[in-house]
């Protein structure tokens, strides 16, 4: 019972099938499975926030999902938003910003920040400190982590206008 | 770390749960959103031999409210409460409370029934429901138990639920007129572990209070329904009422020491949140002074 299971799910909008124990995460699933190493593993029980993925739309920790559970789910990782440009102006203002030195948790930082500049696009800066309160980081003192995405909710509200 | 290996089963209904529950027994172990379990097997804290995942059974999603009592299914998620126009209208404490769980990557998949069986000491829901009143239903092959809040926590991590047994539901009494709410906890951070919280409801007539449940956790080895609320009850709070009732919780409490705050501090922390949550619910900004001690 312990063998491997059969698992089909999306990722980054393509199909995958998989067989994976039952003990593994989905971090683990998409890093040593499909090669997806923009997913970071810190702490594996859900403190650190490097590992956030979205499933079905919703950010969640991989280290605290079961790959088996994803069984049917969409996934979507720091490569799939990076590549099809969702995010290409909050990463130009990370970098702007100097929002990130060793970038451990900037593809956790970014998939937080996103979802915040998604559901509330208006978001002070209170607001977006309490939605990436769950995400760590240990180079920044997050200031700048704020000021970017602080920025990036003004200018993308600027352009809508 | 990695979970130790263990073998995984997807329920597709309760019955079939219930079944796996009875054959296994205490060698399974429930997964619903996996945020309390995912980071005990990964710490190795928890090496059951089979997980049962319920999270596919429709059954037992769903909020409803009526004959005066709000249903709020075990898989229902802490985002969907806090989303809830249903809840927000019938039991507003856990609207505000739930906002304190967490952050919002782990309330996308937590749920109620597994924070409840859980049963940390530290963490809101519990006490939200023995502030609300709330009956627990459990299911085994044998039938539905159903259980007062107040008598559900045994323990660190204890319930009275059986091997054998799932919560299925909470039933929570829905909010009338003069009914009255109050959440608040000191965390170092938004979404940390509280150091002590209260989450309190009350019936007021006038400026009386006819009914006050205060629900304290972090505070002992589990969510405690404060007696010392009686102190408070039946006529005009004036501050020496207060005092005793203050007393009466220092007795009544048994908060540990940890990194996070000393016994101490806790028994302090506890009484002011007393105060705060009187003066808060009558406004009367007069009973929450500081001691002068």
């Amino acid at each position: 019972m312990t063998n491997p299971i059969p698992i089909a799910l999306t990722v980054n909008g393509e199909g995958v099938s998989a067989q994976v124990l039952p003990r593994l995460n989905l971090a683990d699933f998409l890093r040593e499975h499909l090669g997806l190493t923009g997913t970071h593993v810190g702490c594996e029980h859900g403190v650190c926030g490097a590992c956030t993925v979205r499933v079905n739309g919703d950010i969640v920790r991989a280290c605290l999902l079961l790959a088996v559970q994803a069984e049917n789910a969409s996934v979507e990782t720091i490569e799939g938003l990076s590549d099809s440009g969702e995010i290409s102006d909050l990463q130009a203002a990370f970098q702007n910003r100097n929002a990130l030195q060793c970038g451990y948790c900037t593809p956790g930082m970014l998939m937080a920040a996103q979802d915040i500049l998604k559901h509330e696009p208006q978001a002070d800066r209170e607001q977006i400190r309490e939605h990436l309160s769950g995400n760590y980081c240990r180079c920044t003192g997050y200031h700048a982590i704020v000021d970017a995405v602080e920025a990036t909710a003004r200018a993308r509200s600027g352009q809508a206008r | 770390m990695k979970a130790s290996a263990f073998s995984y089963t997807r329920a597709s209904s309760v019955i079939d749960a219930l079944d796996l529950l009875a054959l296994h027994g205490d060698q399974a172990k429930v997964l619903s959103g996996g945020q309390s379990l995912m980071p005990a097997l990964n710490l190795r804290l928890s090496a059951p031999a089979l997980l049962v995942d319920i999270g596919a059974i429709s059954e037992l999603r769903g909020i409803s409210a009526s004959n005066g009592v709000l249903r709020i299914g075990a898989l229902i998620r802490h985002v969907d409460i806090l989303r809830s126009p249903d809840i927000a209208e019938h039991a507003p404490l856990l609207t505000e409370a739930i906002a304190h769980v967490a952050h919002p990557a782990i309330r996308n998949k937590g749920t109620i029934g597994g924070s409840l069986a859980h049963a940390d000491p530290a963490s809101e829901l519990p006490a939200c429901t023995i502030a609300l009143d709330a009956t627990i239903v459990v299911r085994s092959k044998e039938g539905e138990r159903r259980i007062h809040a107040a008598d559900f926590f045994t323990g660190i991590y204890e319930t009275v639920l059986s091997p054998e047994e799932l919560l299925v539901a909470v039933e929570v009494p829905v909010k009338r007129p003069n009914s009255v709410h109050f959440f608040h906890e000191y965390a170092r951070r938004k979404g940390d572990y509280a150091i002590v919280g209260l989450a309190a409801s009350g019936i007021l007539e006038g400026d009386v209070f006819a009914d006050l449940r205060l629900g304290f956790f972090a505070v002992g080895d589990r969510a405690l329904l404060a007696a010392a609320s009686k102190h408070l009850t039946g006529k005009p709070v004036t501050a020496s009422m207060l005092v005793d009732a203050q007393a009466a919780l220092d007795a009544e409490l048994d908060p540990q020491d940890d990194q996070q705050a000393s016994a101490g501090m806790r028994r302090y922390l506890a009484r002011q949140l007393t105060a705060r949550c009187v003066a808060t619910l009558l406004r009367r900004p007069d009973l929450e002074t500081r001691p002068s001690a």
